[in-house]
């Protein structure tokens, strides 16, 4: 573990550390997602790399895992952190504020997963057109459900 | 000659009072300003329609839609911009167009079949994606590749850059107006495209790079023909140089203009040539190093101002340093596999099945169940041609990712256009997009 990682797990005791093929991933609780991405990016964490989510459905409690994937361009060094977000109404803290660059991408977790990121200036869907209806990368999403458009084509059964 | 000859045009008022007004081509001026108005029409005055005070009616701004069906922007890519006159204000790119649902399809298929389905996103540079993709699964499964399947994975991303950025410079000359720059950008691509053919038997979307090593070995004479373009590109890069990068016409499209920070840039996510166009030197190859990168010398090339003309440079300076990695890999490849010796990973070789029972057994299960992946997640990264190209693989212990995800490049530098298009006027949106170089099957995956 470096040093600016040090400091961080001393002022949050909540957040477990692990070690996933020599990469560090901080476990975050949903309540201080905000609060932990600050202080991370004041260690000098300033490109924000990635962000995507897990559904795991049924294999966990909480049902989905966001997925954030940053850089310190100065050390360099790279941090994943990870947190949850409940089933009836997946929530997190958009980081936006922290990093413009999570504009996209918070959006394509929101079309793709139906998780809210609080604070976001603009989220609407990105990919999918306006008017669908759920979210493709959910796992009880099926595959190939949608009927072709052709005009003489037969009705879809 | 007398000087009683004043005003030739017709003023109201001063013929006969029977003329029609009704008569096609006759105007009627005023008599109050006709002396402002016979000074414009015999062009003594001009006014200037290019003036605009700070403070616009929100009546006197326009929405214009460009695109998705517009040759300029790669693609289906979206603009909608705001206009002011000829002055872009504010622009949001809309995409989502080629949306296919690649990372659905992703968890469907095995990791065996997985790199034909990551190739064909970023269909410019289809070698990095399998290079991230191939690199993440065997992070997962802990193994390590041969130095040759390694050095062979260098040469051919490498050359896969050089075609990738003559494709984006091609691209970037045909938008601004040089043709000439088009028709040579993809005339000198077929060399290195001819050479991929040789050895992966496709032109693109190889599925090449294999988890485990790559698909086949170079083919015989391999080394001629990378002698070939090794000498052939650099004569072409000359010939860019004369044709464009001292051109004033060219200076003067690309200079000063879609200027990117260094800062918004990092802020927006933004990597790859135009990050370092703003003049950061960041660069995974030399940072977080792959596939025995390190061990080649090349250098980070940077610009200084993020503009326009910044991009197009490091791309041009980005091809001879791939052509001084493509030499070295060259000199230095080892003898070996290329693929790793793991039954559990490579299937056996063509003659053991012909040979060998358990040998077909073996063959058929892996082209049929494909290899169960322990446990865990990764994020690998490589540098595309486009920035920073990452892989997401997340398994359950099964034969397929449980999530597969693409962090795509040009995803995050489309960010970067409506900064680099703000307060800029229409005929550089093009340039601008030109220079981000997207590629919308990377973009909407």
């Amino acid at each position: 573990m470096i040093p600016a990682f040090e400091a961080l797990a001393e002022r949050f005791p909540e957040v477990v550390w692990e070690d996933s093929h020599g990469q560090q991933v901080a476990l975050v609780p949903n309540e201080q997602w905000y609060e932990f991405a600050e202080a991370v990016k004041e260690a000098g964490f300033n490109l924000f790399s990635d962000v995507t989510a897990v559904d795991w459905y049924r294999s966990r409690r909480d049902r989905f895992d966001v997925v954030v994937n940053l850089t310190s361009m100065s050390i360099p060094a790279r941090l994943r952190m990870i947190t949850t977000a409940d089933r009836e109404d997946p929530k997190v803290a958009s980081l936006v504020p922290l990093w413009p660059g999570a504009n996209f991408p918070e959006r394509e977790v929101y079309d793709m997963f139906g998780i809210t990121f609080e604070g976001h200036p603009d989220l609407t869907r990105i990919l999918m057109p306006d008017d669908w209806e759920g979210h493709p990368l959910r796992k009880d999403f099926g595959v190939g459900s949608v009927p072709v458009q052709f005009k003489a084509s037969p009705k879809a059964v | 000659m007398s000087d009683t000859r004043i005003v030739d045009f017709w003023v109201a008022g001063t013929e006969e009072p029977e003329f029609q007004p009704t008569d096609e081509g006759m105007q009627e001026i005023g008599p109050e300003d006709s002396g402002r108005r016979l000074d414009e029409q015999y062009g003594r005055v001009v006014d200037d329609d290019y003036v605009f005070d700070d403070e616009v009616p929100d009546e006197e701004r326009m929405i214009l839609n460009m695109g998705p069906q517009h040759p300029s922007t790669h693609g289906v890519l979206r603009l909608q911009v705001e206009l002011e006159g000829e002055i872009i204000r504010r622009s949001k790119p809309i995409i989502g167009y080629l949306h296919t649902g690649m990372e659905k399809t992703g968890e469907q298929l095995s990791f065996m079949q997985g790199p034909t389905n990551v190739t064909r996103m970023d269909y410019l540079s289809p070698l990095h994606n399998e290079l991230a993709y191939s690199l993440a699964v065997e992070r997962l499964l802990d193994i390590e590749v041969p130095p040759r399947a390694q050095a062979i994975r260098v040469l051919m991303t490498e050359l896969n850059r050089i075609s990738s950025h003559l494709v984006a410079l091609a691209t970037n000359g045909m938008d601004i107006g040089a043709i000439s720059m088009m028709i040579y950008g993809f005339r000198d691509r077929e060399m290195i495209l001819e050479f991929f053919e040789k050895t992966t038997g496709l032109r693109m979307n190889h599925n090449y790079i294999r988890p485990g090593g790559v698909a086949v070995d170079l083919h015989p004479g391999w080394k001629d023909d990378i002698d070939r373009i090794l000498k052939e590109i650099p004569k072409k890069v000359e010939d860019y140089h004369n044709l464009l990068t001292n051109n004033p016409i060219w200076q003067a499209r690309t200079v000063g203009v879609g200027v990117i920070t260094a800062e918004e840039a990092v802020g927006y996510s933004i990597t790859g040539p135009p990050l370092r166009a703003a003049g950061v030197e960041w660069d995974i190859r030399k940072v977080f190093p792959y596939s025995g990168i390190e061990q080649y010398e090349f250098d980070v090339v940077t610009g200084d101002n993020g503009d326009v003309f910044d991009r197009y440079r490091v791309r041009i300076d980005e091809i001879v340093e791939s052509l001084k990695i493509v030499e070295q890999v060259t000199d230095s490849m080892p003898k070996g596999d290329y693929r790793v010796d793991d039954n559990k990973v490579t299937p056996p070789p063509r003659q053991r099945i012909d040979e060998s029972m358990e040998a077909l057994i073996h063959h058929f299960k892996i082209y049929t169940e494909g290899f169960r992946v322990p446990a865990g997640e990764t994020y690998v990264a490589v540098e595309s041609p486009r920035g920073e190209l990452g892989c997401y693989i997340v398994s359950d212990g099964g034969a397929r990712p449980y999530r597969m995800h693409v962090r795509a490049p040009s995803f995050y530098n489309l960010q970067g256009l409506p900064i680099a298009m703000a307060d800029s006027i229409v005929a550089d949106t093009v340039a601008t997009i030109a220079s981000m170089d997207p590629v919308m099957g990377d973009v909407d995956r």
